[in-house]
């Protein structure tokens, strides 16, 4: 009784404030959460599969020869990038098309 | 045409059966016919809350492969009229439900009830994505910590992305967020998410929040929902979730901790100490 009545009175206060450590934590986690989902833009491989539909109209060419990729430039803008391999008279020529999203 | 619900939350153990179970109580009672649904296929936990799993015959996948109909698989409430529960199945594996076989038995409900509500399992895999996709609304339960916050946002995002409405470009699905075992003396304490906090992460509009209560798990020993409880704080707190969902205008209640005297701080029963730990 008197035991309990002393440790009432001193209680120590180590777990204050761990809510505003909980709330800094998510915030960070769910940002980056959530702009990992909107960058992993789900019409890329459909995108891939059209461009070498298109390309193959004109030049032989294999599916691993086209790369298309997004990436986060920084946090207003990414970049789409076409990378399109070419195989020409057994010499590659390497297009490189950059086109901005904003 | 029914309005279909799911009660959803990424996280398992949040309170998603017990929201499921007195919501749709909650529904039926104010005079709308409303079955609950349990997608749990494999754990299913619904009937034993509402307390009919004596009463279960044929379930969910039966429906969904056409070895009963909905009439034969559904059971009737027994306290309150307008009530429904079709249950899931204890036996098959997750993956016993299709897509096309859900569409068919919610589009057969559609014709008899007001409102489906749909009790997702946790987790965001197959029986997840099936109990909320053909959802027009949809209410997200979360618990004031970080993991259940975190799992939320994913699913909100599911949600906006993997659904009917989001692939064929309809309106997105009405989201709702239920804050559920929260506790005030411990928010003033510093020790747990505020509400403002967790609305602050996930951005969705508060539906309402039900204070953590003993009654809950004192329903759940008995298989009535905790609704029906008139006399508990999660009941009457469940009870102006649904006024709100219905379009009501209530003041949140229970989001602030009633302040006690010196001497009850110092003369705290062993109870109270336990229930603060």
């Amino acid at each position: 009784m008197t035991m309990r009545l002393i440790r009432n009175l001193f209680k120590p206060n180590m777990q204050r404030n761990s809510a505003v450590l909980a709330k800094e934590r998510l915030q960070i986690i769910v940002s980056h959460e959530r702009s990992q989902r909107s960058q992993r833009a789900d019409f890329l491989p459909a995108l891939q599969k059209e461009l070498i539909d298109v390309i193959a109209k004109y030049v032989h060419i294999d599916a691993e020869q086209v790369k298309v990729a997004l990436r986060q430039r920084d946090e207003f803008s990414s970049v789409l990038e076409l990378n399109i391999t070419l195989p020409e008279q057994n010499k590659e020529n390497t297009t490189v098309a950059e086109e901005e999203f904003v | 045409m029914a309005k279909i619900i799911v009660v959803t939350s990424g996280k398992g153990g949040v309170g998603k059966t017990t929201t499921s179970a007195a919501f749709g109580t909650g529904l039926a009672l104010r005079g709308h016919k409303t079955v609950i649904v349990d997608f749990d296929v494999g754990l299913r936990n619904l009937d034993l809350i509402m307390g009919c799993e004596r009463r279960v015959v044929y379930d969910l996948v039966n429906v969904v492969n056409q070895e009963a109909t909905v009439t034969q698989a559904m059971i009737k409430d027994k306290r309150v009229p307008n009530l429904y529960i079709l249950p899931a199945s204890q036996t098959r594996d997750k993956d016993a439900l299709t897509k096309e076989g859900v569409e068919r038995v919610l589009k057969e409900l559609s014709q008899q009830f007001d409102y489906i509500i749909c009790d997702s399992p946790a987790g965001i895999e197959r029986g997840a994505q099936l109990a909320m996709y053909f959802a027009d609304s949809a209410i997200v339960v979360t618990n004031p910590e970080v993991s259940s916050v975190r799992d939320s946002d994913r699913i909100l995002g599911i949600l906006a992305s993997k659904s009917k409405r989001a692939e064929q470009g309809d309106t997105p699905i009405e989201e709702h967020l239920l804050v559920t075992r929260y506790s005030p003396e411990r928010v003033e304490r510093g020790e747990m998410l505020s509400l403002q906090d967790v609305q602050d992460i996930l951005r969705v509009k508060l539906l309402g929040v039900i204070p953590e209560s003993k009654s809950v798990l004192q329903a759940s020993n008995a298989g009535v929902p905790v609704i029906m409880n008139d006399k508990s704080e999660a009941g009457i707190a469940y009870a102006d979730v649904v006024a709100r969902f219905l379009g009501e205008k209530r003041p949140h209640r229970f989001t602030q901790h009633k302040r006690k005297g010196l001497l009850q701080r110092l003369f705290k029963t062993r109870d109270e100490e336990e229930a603060a730990l």
